[in-house]
């Protein structure tokens, strides 16, 4: 049923209790397979370069930050990690809606609570343009 | 990653991508380059004539397609003394010797020198500029009516909420054209961009800049040039970095900055001030689906032509739709994520970041702000490195193990040698070294040195924990002490 999943993540403590509940729909069907995918918006790249400098280096430090979602998903179900460029909400609508996903795996709120709160979820706005199935974790 | 064939590099994502992000840059960058120019003290048509000419010079020889350059803040803020002191023409000359001095930095291929300015001194760099631009901004404000406040309030709430309406026009050209025609409209007499100098009518002219050539006019004009080509390759190559990060491609920062100085010369012959790249500006442009070098030409083509087409209109932009553009500017320059996290990160460069900002504010110089925070930052660097912490703990009577913390290299072995115990009753002893990095050969004599100490009071010693790069550098002197023949 949820062969293909897509779980968006950016490392808080939300995204590894939604890799946790991907985790649970991967297990309902045989060889599933989890898409993580982290999206970097513009406001983040550049607090990122400020922060970290060289982009080899920022690549590192990304993936660093997943490990927490990667631990929950390691030895249980083959993934993959992504890290695209782009505004959160529209880049994962069409990352979603483009690759046949059977069930898109959102945690309610991300790292950036500020933004959130001037512009509106995007866990909401994935829920209502995605063609799939979407689960919301709370 | 690599930097594309020249089709690539001009049209991006497209001829089309390329033309709509260069318009909505365009708009976007016509209050800028007037705010821009009034905190600097000159006529707007001096900042415009910037912006045109810096995007269209680096749309061919940058070296980052896809980033926009112009007039900007950082840059304007250097130059409040120079016009206030000696007027536009030595500010065009500084112009033309800041571009010569960033030619200069890219051809001796210069800009990794920037690696050796941390992280903490470019947040604070931007947090500074950040709040310089904001108190340039309450100027405005000393003396306004009410109106002032209630035009400006109203601008800031178009350009945060407008976005919530629609994206493809930028918030702030919005916010000044709904303030303008209210103001127009109302007849209200707040304070215009027309109070503030002249604007251009014509295209900008090659123009050798009226000074005298003498050694005093080029002692005059070379510190604003140094620090005015530091502070634009600075932010330049900062901004190129988060382009390269947010188009997930490379570029070349020698031919970036050298780019940046052909602009900066080009400018300053064509009566314009000197500028830099642009990060909120260039965040617009790729956001808006541009990665080429065309959406800079279309850009400094469009805005140059608005002007000359809406002049009249852009005189009567009143001084408070500007003021709140320019707020915002500050607000999205602040690296907001350094205050919220400031507890998190080292003491050290928490203070090497605030002690940046203050010298900024306190003398208006981002230059003299950037050195203090890069001393500061080598004066910790040094004290921290060269501290060696050794703990032991006793495992038992027989046993006693030594955890080593920090850098061995020449100036920390002498303390190194001498945190250990050698008349010790134990049998054996373990130095464990997985927190410590070996750097030279007296850090490997240095633990020869304790190794042979300790067997001469019949202890014997295990090592454990040698990094990779540590024990290799072991290997290779004993190998180098073979070769010898010892």
């Amino acid at each position: 049923m949820y062969k293909k999943i897509l779980l968006a993540a950016d490392g808080s403590d939300h995204s590894i209790r939604a890799a946790e509940h991907a985790l649970a729909l991967a297990n309902i069907t045989a060889n599933s397979h989890i898409d993580i995918v982290n999206i970097i918006d513009s406001e983040t790249a550049k607090t990122e370069v400020l922060k970290f400098g060289e982009s080899h280096m920022l690549d590192d430090k990304r993936r660093e930050k997943l490990h927490g979602v990667e631990d929950v998903l390691k030895s249980e179900v083959s993934y993959e990690v992504h890290i695209v460029h782009g505004e959160p909400g529209p880049t994962l609508v069409k990352r979603a809606n483009e690759n046949d996903y059977d069930v898109v795996v959102v945690g309610s709120r991300g790292l950036n609570n500020l933004q959130s709160m001037v512009l509106g979820s995007v866990s909401h706005k994935v829920a209502k343009r995605v063609n799939c199935p979407v689960m919301i974790i709370k | 990653m690599k930097t594309g064939t020249l089709k690539q590099q001009w049209l991006g994502n497209g001829v089309k991508a390329e033309v709509l992000a260069g318009i909505v840059v365009a708009l976007a960058l016509i209050p800028e380059a007037i705010a821009f120019s009034i905190i600097a003290g000159v006529d707007p048509q001096v900042g415009l004539y910037a912006a045109f000419c810096i995007a269209v010079v680096i749309a061919f020889v940058g070296g980052r397609p896809g980033m926009i350059s112009g007039a900007t803040g950082a840059m304007a803020l250097l130059m409040v003394t120079l016009v206030a002191n000696e007027g536009l023409e030595y500010l065009l000359a500084a112009t033309v010797l800041t571009g010569i001095l960033q030619v200069l930095f890219g051809v001796f291929k210069l800009s990794s020198v920037m690696k050796f300015v941390p992280r903490s001194v470019l947040v604070g760099f931007v947090n500074a500029l950040a709040i310089l631009i904001f108190m340039a901004q309450l100027d405005h404000f000393e003396g306004a009516g009410w109106q002032m406040y209630a035009f400006t309030a109203a601008a800031l709430f178009i350009i945060y909420l407008f976005p919530k309406v629609s994206k493809s026009v930028p918030s702030t050209l919005v916010a000044i054209v709904v303030i303008t025609g209210v103001v127009i409209f109302t007849g209200s007499g707040v304070s215009t961009v027309g109070d503030m100098g002249a604007l251009p009518d014509t295209l900008p002219m090659f123009l050798i800049p009226e000074i005298p050539l003498t050694f005093e006019t080029l002692a005059i004009i070379f510190p604003y040039a140094l620090s005015l080509a530091m502070v634009g390759l600075l932010e330049s190559l900062l901004t190129a970095t988060i382009v390269d990060d947010m188009t997930q491609s490379d570029s070349d920062k020698d031919k970036e900055s050298r780019g940046q100085g052909y602009a900066n010369v080009a400018t300053g012959f064509f009566g314009g001030m000197a500028g830099c790249a642009m990060i909120g500006q260039s965040v617009i442009n790729v956001k808006s689906g541009a990665a080429g070098r065309l959406s800079s030409l279309v850009a400094g083509t469009v805005l140059m032509g608005m002007i000359l087409l809406l002049g009249d209109l852009v005189v009567q932009i009143p001084l408070a739709a500007l003021a709140g553009v320019m707020i915002m500017v500050s607000i999205s320059t602040f690296d907001w994520n350094s205050v919220f996290t400031i507890h998190k990160v080292p003491k050290t460069d928490a203070a090497v970041m605030v002690v940046t900002v203050s010298t900024v504010v306190i003398t208006h110089d981002l230059s003299i702000g950037v050195l203090a925070g890069v001393i500061l930052s080598a004066i910790f660097f040094a004290a921290k490195i060269s501290k060696v912490k050794v703990t032991n703990i006793a495992e038992d009577t027989a046993k006693r193990h030594y955890e080593v913390d920090g850098q061995l290299f020449f100036a920390s072995v002498t303390d190194f040698i001498k945190s250990f115990k050698y008349d010790d009753t134990v049998e054996e002893v373990t130095i464990d070294l997985n927190k410590a990095h070996l750097w030279d050969d007296s850090a490997v004599d240095a633990l020869e040195r304790v190794k042979t100490k300790f067997e001469q009071n019949d202890i014997t010693v295990h090592v454990v924990g040698l990094n990779k790069e540590s024990s290799e550098l072991v290997e290779r002197a004993a190998a180098a002490m073979k070769a010898g023949g010892h």
